[in-house]
């Protein structure tokens, strides 16, 4: 049975959320780690959740990627063991160099919490394999420092690796300034790494996962990552 | 002995906030004020007697922690109080 754990530092607050839409997509709930932990029990996934690790200090995510816990995430995903980052755990897998990069502060200085178009620019993922190649979906975003920016090799490595997961766009998937949120480079949203078991992003797919949250665009992201460990 | 650390964005690196610190001083009525960056200081207190091991420690800590040179520069002056 495919086993997933969901990491949970001082200040994560979508970790629970996180918890649901990956027990429902398992049938089965995953285990919740804390950052504390040295030891990571062997799972077939893990969620780095949103939230507020360690108050922000210093910088979004840094704190936790220096914690005990990271070590063992950072060892599992040179495995190959799928990670999946969303929001501050996007942040968190920067910091600590899963991915490229770093999420500065929004262009617009402020907190930004709405729903976002974004287009899915690859479904030949284990993330996004269940939609379709182009397709616009609705995602909520709720950050302070999202706006992501790197040197202009790495981004080309990005763009010439095709690595962008996902792009902030307009409802008809034109890839435009306004609908960039946050000032993001290139209207990114989610990268890969470079084998491509790791996936950051800004919006928050687990938060639109179920009719009841008023919306499922989220839902085929973790029913893909469920299909995927399964087989 | 103290450590004193400086950190500031990189040039090219857009600093949304520095901007608003400019505009907010020109409002003010501070004429002249031809660019804001903000950065980070940060003060240790450190065991060390060698100031020179003093500063290779420092910096490395800033390479691991104290800065993220994607976007940040950072500079180490040690002094002895």
């Amino acid at each position: 049975m495919p086993s997933a754990a969901v990491i949970v530092f001082p200040g994560s607050n979508c970790d629970r959320d996180m918890a649901v839409a990956i027990g429902s997509a398992l049938g089965h709930p995953p285990q919740m780690v804390w950052h504390g932990e040295s030891a990571l029990p062997k799972v077939d996934l893990i969620a780095i959740p949103g939230g507020f690790s360690y108050g922000d200090y210093l910088r979004s995510g840094a704190m936790a990627a220096n914690s005990p816990i990271m070590r063992e995430v950072v060892a599992q995903a040179g495995r190959g063991v799928p990670v999946l980052g969303i929001c501050n755990g996007f942040q968190v897998l920067t910091e600590c160099g899963l991915l490229p990069g770093v999420l500065m502060r929004n262009a617009g200085l402020k907190f930004i919490c709405r729903d976002v178009n974004v287009r899915v620019e690859r479904n030949d993922t284990i993330f996004t394999r269940n939609y379709d190649a182009g397709a616009v979906i609705r995602v909520p975003i709720a950050h302070h420092d999202g706006n992501f920016f790197t040197d202009p090799n790495t981004l080309s490595a990005l763009e010439d690796g095709n690595r962008i997961a996902f792009r902030y766009c307009a409802s008809d998937g034109a890839i435009t300034d306004a609908a960039n949120p946050n000032g993001s480079l290139s209207n990114i949203a989610g990268i890969l790494n470079e084998a491509g078991n790791v996936i950051g992003m800004m919006p928050h797919p687990e938060r639109l996962a179920d009719p009841l949250l008023g919306g499922t665009d989220g839902k085929p992201m973790f029913s893909a990552i469920a299909e995927a460990i399964a087989s | 002995m103290k450590a004193h650390v400086h950190i500031t964005l990189k040039n090219g690196v857009l600093d949304p906030q520095g901007k608003a610190i400019s505009n907010s001083l020109t409002s003010l009525g501070f004429d002249g004020v031809e660019g804001v960056r903000q950065g980070k200081f940060i003060e240790l207190d450190l065991a060390d007697s060698d100031a020179e091991v003093a500063k290779a420690r420092v910096s490395k800590m800033c390479e691991k922690l104290l800065a993220n040179t994607v976007i940040e520069n950072y500079t180490v002056e040690i002094s002895e109080s």
